[in-house]
């Protein structure tokens, strides 16, 4: 099982290197021919390959009210994605579409298409544990599990099957040295992790996320429960990351979209007013509302 | 009447109804350790807690509790080996399956059980549960320790399963989305994440119910035979020390007599058990608590 799991996560991350290499040697070309990098979106009718993620018309409703109208987006692997826009806009709930967090509330409901990988996540056939082991989920507030700082880690594999314990602790160190936060525990790792600070508890969180090796991880506002200095590091960290990971984050620190993301979707009541490169979102926004927004007018 | 004295007569009243609370658990305490001391004067202590023979009624006098406690235990522990499994599967299925509007309408209902007098249950016991059992095991006795212990674990079951659904309702939300996002199954969620977290009040819940079946009287009275006897065996007669003080209240026993201050030493021992469980459950509670903010 545990092998089973390690072989198909790391054809994921060879398909995900290939289509890196695929679309860097792409983007050289047409620099080299001058023409602007747009993926052609009729090129495929469930999915473009390049896309690590894509939806699709994606509405959302709680009971009656409607929340996200006709959200289409594509996110190319190995990139940060934030979305930004004032609270209540309906950020947090299209994050919550890619891992199916929304099915927990009684009257959600999802039209369009949500593609990871080229497939339907809201397929009838998709086993929502699994899509959730690859589309990995960390919290505003930190939530460590009331174990110790090794089972919080180890969770996520005991409950995926996983019984090896050379493994298990091999992913333990390992995933804890990614997120930056195993020399401040290596020393502690079976004392209680409420008794970390909330820095610390939050990358414990980060290290829990990836010790399932997804493929995409979601961050709704990671640090805005943390001092200035636990957000750096955190941030450090989110750079480090998208070598292995593609991420979505939801922020409402403009300086931090600004600082560690690729691509920026603003959100204003309900809709996606405007997604482009991060740096074109800020210099040079499109819409009224975005401009407003970035320029710190309201929000 | 000046304001002043108002106030004062005001604060007296209301210090007097919370002193009569106090007043009465220092009055029985004292009741109990002052006819102890009584019948500890007559009766070795070390008989009291070695003998194995309880018989203050007959000719031929032993003064040991260890049968009543044997009886009290015995059907304490087949109430408690029932009503846990039951009790804590219902709080898992309200708290984390049933949906809201099923919760709502179960819980009062489940809590009703805990209102039919005991002595309903006692005659349940014995004209309904007995005679079931003995289809199944034909050598149990018309008396016995397993069937009131087993209605006995069915009356506590509210009290688990609503103490503890309480306890796992309460458990944050975050906790829940943390298992789920990593991949974890409802299941998987409320026996790893959630019952360790809510564990204090688990454990607070059962420990309330272990203390209500040590006291209870009225089952154990009516289909638990009246017979001490120092026994684990679930199918012969028994007697708690519940229904030794009732027996004894009851009957003509003379007051002030040796065999009358049998009864305060048993309540004494009784006593003794529920208020160290009580303290457990109190320690417990105040060394856990909101252990998972």
């Amino acid at each position: 099982m545990a092998e089973k799991c390690e072989v198909v996560s790391q054809t994921g991350m060879e398909i995900a290197i290939i289509e890196k290499k695929m679309e860097t040697r792409i983007e050289k070309q047409h620099r080299i021919i001058g023409a602007e990098f747009m993926p052609d979106e009729n090129l495929s009718t469930k999915g473009n390959v390049m896309n690590k993620i894509e939806t699709k018309n994606v509405q959302c409703w709680y009971g009656d009210f409607h929340v996200l109208r006709d959200v289409s987006i594509s996110v190319e692997p190995n990139t940060v994605t934030a979305l930004i826009g004032p609270s209540g806009c309906g950020k947090s709930t299209y994050l919550r579409v890619f891992n199916r967090m929304n099915d927990l509330i009684d009257g959600f409901k999802l039209e369009g298409d949500v593609l990871i990988d080229g497939k339907d996540i809201y397929d009838k056939n998709i086993r929502v544990n699994e899509l959730r082991k690859n589309v990995g989920m960390v919290f505003q507030k930190p939530n460590p599990f009331p174990k110790s700082i090794f089972e919080n880690v180890a969770y996520g594999l005991r409950v995926n099957g996983v019984t090896d314990k050379k493994l298990i602790a091999d992913t333990v160190e390992r995933s804890l040295k990614q997120a930056a936060v195993w020399n401040e525990v290596k020393d502690n790792l079976h004392k209680n992790a409420l008794g970390l600070s909330g820095g610390q508890q939050q990358r414990l969180c980060i290290a829990r996320a990836i010790a399932v090796q997804p493929s995409v991880i979601l961050m709704d506002e990671a640090t805005s429960a943390l001092d200035p200095i636990s957000t750096g590091k955190i941030e450090d960290l989110i750079a480090d990351l998208k070598k292995d990971y593609t991420i979505l984050i939801v922020t409402h620190n403009m300086q931090q979209a600004l600082r560690v993301s690729d691509k920026t979707a603003f959100f204003f009541l309900g809709d996606m007013i405007e997604y482009n490169d991060t740096k074109e979102i800020f210099n040079n926004p499109q819409h009224e509302h975005t401009r407003n927004y970035v320029g710190g007018r309201f929000g | 009447m000046e304001m002043n004295t108002k106030e004062k007569i005001i604060e007296g009243l209301l210090f007097a109804c919370a002193a009569i609370c106090v007043l009465t658990t220092l009055g029985i305490v004292a009741v109990l350790v002052i006819q102890s001391v009584q019948f500890f004067s007559e009766v070795p202590l070390k008989d009291f807690l070695t003998d194995t023979q309880w018989t203050p009624l007959f000719a031929d006098k032993h003064f040991g509790i260890l049968p009543l406690l044997s009886g009290t235990f015995l059907t304490t522990i087949i109430a408690i080996t029932i009503a846990l499994p039951i009790g804590l599967t219902t709080a898992i299925y309200l708290s984390e399956y049933a949906s809201n509007t099923f919760r709502s309408t179960v819980k009062p209902v489940l809590e009703i059980l805990a209102a039919i007098p005991t002595v309903v249950y006692g005659y349940f016991a014995l004209t309904v549960v007995t005679p079931f059992l003995q289809i199944i095991f034909p050598s149990l006795s018309g008396f016995n320790a397993i069937s009131p212990g087993i209605v006995m674990g069915l009356m506590i079951v509210p009290l688990i399963s609503s103490l503890s659904e309480d306890a796992l309702y309460a458990v944050p939300k975050s906790l829940r989305e943390g298992s789920y996002a990593l991949g974890s199954t409802k299941l998987q969620t409320a026996f790893r994440v959630l019952i360790p977290a809510a564990s204090s009040g688990i454990i607070v819940s059962v420990i309330l119910a272990v203390s209500r079946a040590l006291g209870e009287t009225m089952i154990v009275a009516i289909a638990a035979g009246q017979q001490p006897r120092l026994t684990f065996d679930p199918r012969v007669p028994i007697e708690t020390v519940t229904t030794y003080i009732v027996q004894v209240s009851g009957g003509d026993v003379p007051h002030g007599s040796l065999e009358y201050k049998t009864i305060f030493s048993a309540g004494l021992s009784l006593f003794v058990i529920t208020l160290i469980l009580n303290n457990i459950s109190f320690f417990i509670k105040k060394k856990y608590r909101e252990q998972y903010e």
